[in-house]
């Protein structure tokens, strides 16, 4: 049922499954995701290992995640980093806002970062008459097409080469129209280093953030990322207030744990470490480098012991690639800024169940996700939690909009399978009127959606309890 | 406004944490494998190779003369380099002898304010290293004063030296070998191969706005 | 690998509400199989469904009730072999988190560590040796996402098929793919549920093989429905009663 304040899920989705190309494209790049994994993590055991290690030091983390952001706002400022704090997403727009005035600046420079796309801070900026811009490859493109990502890691893979070509020929001036791969990163370069030159202040998103020694972690292939942090006068970087591990030792798993992961690599091209702008000596680098620490809800995420896991999250992007549903429908149907399984859990609980409790129901449970999560969130138990919280059925309710789905219908459907499956003779009763009328059942609700892809299922003229009394089978 | 989000914040993350144990005290690390030097040069090697990393090993007394036949196969102009470093030293020695087919030497001149057109026209820029990781094959550098940042990002093509005794099996061995939580410099790098990008139909292209080559030396003594 | 359990006297078998009631050949068909090795089998009659439904579907308070009426009805210190992944997964992993913090936590926690799947009981702790009796035909096998993932049985179902010596087993592609069906969710979102069941037709299709084999009810009335739809001509079958079919042909 379409809600009034939230994206029509099941609309974008069945558009989604529709869209041929579309679905030919995530097909092909998912299926490419999976076997990459498979093959960085070819030992099990290994693997598995990792992987708690990873559940660990996350854990750790958000065990004490009050005292490891202190920790980290003082090894920063000791440091020269400006840490500023950001409740909501307005705030943040805002820190950045006054940290571009201040130097009145109007050409801004991004590395990827998907906190600022939580903020809509390009549209944002744009109002404000600064230019902000992509220069991630697949950002840069998605940008000059006026979209959003489709995934957290390669934005623009439900484009294919044709359509990028289309867009590189239509949107940037004196480009002629080209399908080779080298040549259309040769224009991205191109264009892209001029932006570089020019910037006056460069974004960055975070990896990690070590309390320990106050130093940012950012990783990536390109080159981007780093131009963007280290060419511009003026650095700002954004996270998300989850984003703090305890120590530098923490780092090499995690690191392990997110390249392998997300693109099936030992290590990315560039692994770059900031603790402070540039020092008394120093030719390069920022003057100026500014934290901005994000909650937007994720303190309340906080306060629930088995939503918290939730927070765990590197954004690695693997569950994406795994999830059967993510795969027919890509990242836009989703509706949201964080699509797939993490999307799933982490959308309802900072928009709420009204606007984003339908994604809860979007998912078989097949658990492939939670069997590749580097750090081991289990996200059908948490989907479970918050379909319960949807109902306000069980004992307790944190999420935002929690029981907005209670309604008679369901409630007596379950109340009455309840009833039947707690009473014997209730349950006989009950199987033999579906052995004779079955076939006859109307298609309407249930069994209405059911049969548009299936034949409805034919109930046995004996119950399996009858062939067993027939066979003389011990009763205890 | 600052200080009271700071405040309200930090107030809900202790109420959510409070009277809670700290939870998963700190794993053993993963076992890692401990290589000989030979094999962790080969394992280095191979690992960079396979990202297109250009690896020579070659022994200490040489390296300039490779070097040398390096950059002039691929017509460069320019060289940037850092002139107050032990390896600027022996550039600098070995320039003297015969200097036509060889590049020009590029020092850092001044703030990157002031040196950013010259820097965005260079050819290639070359760098010392800190040491290396076997286990994953990158280079790690600690740009300082004398070799600031940008050296190894704009310049399209960057040569790293690397001398092959500090090649360290695993990152969390180097971090922890060389202490480095109680150091940490400005800016630390881990350099794997050239910059590379697969956005576009997940076909891997090289050269995109990191450096377009990577050469690594590794120097035995 | 740990030590393969010891062959007991007697064992429960927990039946499933869709085996009752969709697929109730097959559901004897396993009684049977363990029967012919030499155990003796009780099912409690009173035995109705293991409660997945409500639990996976936002309704835990009515799944701790019908979770806990099937507990109270198997009493005795026996093994609980129950011939689907889900089900088994269910009662074995679910149960413990379902009842977190109840005061029948105790009563489940020694329920849920005797459960055991049917594919798994049959390999390892009967050793089963079987003759195939049937003609040569070429199946294929979907493997379920609790059977895979949380029970981890996968390769004892596939191990039982191998010991058929008339039956060629040819592999899925995807064969680790969930097929659309996860209860409420083909219901919930039928139209993402049905691209999926219909991606795992057209897999079987290309295997060429005449039967699709699984260990789940829910999984076989998904795939089979939607067969049945498309009027593709392979058949859906437990692996339950392709076994005892095979080893009993005339």
């Amino acid at each position: 049922m379409p809600n009034d304040t939230g994206p029509n899920f099941q609309q974008n989705a069945s558009r989604a499954l529709n869209d041929k190309q579309l679905r030919k494209n995530f097909k092909f790049a998912m299926g490419n995701f999976i076997l990459k994994r498979k093959q960085i993590f070819s030992d099990e055991s290994k693997t598995e290992q990792l992987r708690q290690i990873g559940n660990d030091i996350k854990r750790r983390a958000l065990s004490q995640l009050p005292q490891l952001l202190e920790q980290l706002e003082e090894k920063c400022t000791q440091n020269g980093i400006q840490v500023h704090w950001a409740e909501t997403l307005s705030e943040a727009n805002q820190h950045v806002l006054r940290i571009m005035q201040t130097h009145r600046a109007t050409r801004l420079v991004k590395g990827k970062s998907m906190v600022s796309e939580e903020m809509g801070l390009n549209d944002f900026l744009q109002k404000k008459g600064i230019e902000a811009r992509e220069t991630d490859l697949g950002e840069f493109i998605i940008q000059l097409n006026n979209e959003k990502p489709s995934h957290i890691i390669v934005p623009a893979i439900h484009k294919n080469k044709k359509q990028i070509a289309q867009i590189f020929h239509e949107k940037l001036s004196d480009t002629p129209y080209t399908e080779d791969v080298e040549e259309l990163n040769a224009i991205a370069r191109e264009t892209l280093r001029k932006k570089f030159f020019d910037a006056q202040v460069g974004l960055s998103g975070v990896n990690f953030a070590v309390a320990e020694t106050g130093t940012l972690c950012l990783i990536e292939n390109e080159g981007n990322g780093r131009m963007s942090t280290t060419v511009p006068p003026v650095h700002i970087a954004v996270m998300g207030l989850e984003k703090v591990v305890e120590k530098l030792a923490d780092v090499p798993p995690l690191l392990r744990l997110l390249t392998g992961s997300a693109t099936g690599q030992l290590i990315t091209t560039y692994v770059n470490m900031i603790t402070s702008p540039r020092k008394d000596g120093e030719r390069d680098g920022p003057r100026e480098v500014h934290l901005i620490i994000l909650d937007n809800g994720r303190s309340k995420i906080l306060s629930d012991p088995q939503l918290r896991q939730t927070l765990q999250c590197i954004r690695c992007g693997t569950c994406l690639n795994h999830c059967p549903v993510y795969t027919r429908i890509g990242g836009h149907a989703y509706g949201f800024v964080y699509p797939g399984p993490i999307g799933k859990i982490l959308n309802p609980q900072i928009e709420g169940l009204k606007k984003a409790g339908e994604l809860a129901t979007a998912s078989s449970l097949c658990e492939a996700c939670a069997e590749v999560c580097p750090v081991k969130i289990p996200i059908p138990q948490l989907l479970r939690r918050l379909r319960n919280e949807s109902y306000a059925s069980d004992s307790f309710s944190t999420v935002k909009d929690s029981g907005y789905k209670k309604n008679l219908i369901e409630t007596i459907a379950w109340k009455s399978w309840e009833m039947m499956n707690t009473h014997p003779l209730i349950n006989t009763i009950g199987q033999k009127i579906m052995s004779r009328l079955g076939a006859q059942i109307p298609k309407i609700g249930p069994l209405k959606q059911w049969t548009r892809h299936r034949t409805a299922p034919k109930f046995a003229s004996k119950s399996l309890h009858q062939l067993i009394d027939e066979e003389g089978i011990q009763d205890e | 406004m600052n200080d009271a989000s700071r405040a309200q914040i930090l107030n809900r993350l202790h109420a959510a944490t409070k009277q809670q144990p700290v939870e998963a005290p700190e794993a053993a690390g993963l076992p890692g494998e401990a290589f000989s030097r030979d094999e962790k040069i080969e394992k280095l090697k191979s690992l960079m190779e396979a990202v297109r990393t250009e690896v020579h090993v070659v022994g200490a007394p040489n390296w300039t003369a490779l070097f040398k036949e390096i950059l002039i196969k691929r017509d460069v102009k320019t060289l940037l380099y850092a002139p107050d470093t032990t390896l600027g030293d022996r550039l600098q020695k070995a320039w003297v002898t015969e200097s036509n087919e060889l590049p020009e030497l590029v020092t850092y001149d001044g703030q990157i304010e002031d040196f950013k057109e010259k820097l965005f026209a260079t050819d290639a820029a070359i760098t010392s290293t800190v040491g290396g990781i076997a286990e994953t094959g990158a280079v790690i550098l600690w740009p300082d004063k004398n070799e600031p940042r940008l050296m190894s990002l704009v310049p399209p093509i960057h040569i790293a030296v690397l001398e092959a005794e500090k090649i360290y099996n695993t990152f969390s061995e180097a971090i922890q070998t060389e202490n480095w939580s109680d150091k940490m410099p400005t800016n630390v790098l881990l350099i794997s191969g050239p910059s590379k990008t697969a956005d576009i139909e997940l076909t891997l292209a090289f050269g995109v706005h990191g450096p377009k080559e990577l050469i690594v030396l590794i120097v035995k003594d | 690998m740990s030590h393969d359990p010891q062959k007991p006297e007697k064992v429960y078998y927990f039946g499933t509400c869709l085996m009752d009631t969709i697929y109730p050949e097959a559901g004897l068909a396993g009684l049977k199989l363990i029967q012919h090795e030499g155990v003796q089998v009780i099912f409690p009659r009173e035995q109705s469904c293991c409660g997945q439904p409500a639990y996976n579907s936002g309704f835990p308070k009515e799944a701790r009730k019908v979770a806990l009426t099937q507990v109270r009805l198997f009493t005795e210190n026996y093994p609980i072999v129950v011939p689907s992944g889900s089900c088994a997964a269910m009662m074995k992993h679910h149960y413990p988190l379902l009842f977190a913090g109840d005061a029948n936590l105790e009563l489940i926690q020694q329920f849920s560590k005797r459960i055991v799947e049917l594919s798994e009981f049959l390999v390892r702790t009967l050793k089963i040796k079987m003759e195939d009796r049937g003609q040569p035909i070429k199946v294929t096998w979907h493997s379920s996402c609790h059977a895979l993932r949380e029970m981890h049985i996968i390769e004892y179902s596939k191990s039982l098929i191998r010991q058929l010596q008339n039956v060629e087993l040819i592999e899925l592609q995807n064969e680790h793919e969930c097929c659309g069906f996860g209860g409420t969710f083909a219901i919930k979102q039928p139209n993402i549920s049905g691209a999926m069941v219909s991606d795992k037709v057209a897999d079987a299709q290309q295997t060429g093989a005449e039967r699709l084999l699984a260990g789940d009810c829910g999984c076989l009335m998904n795939i089979s429905g939607a067969m049945d739809y498309q009027k593709v001509p392979v058949r859906s079958q437990h692996l339950a009663e392709f076994i005892w079919e095979r080893t009993h042909a005339k």
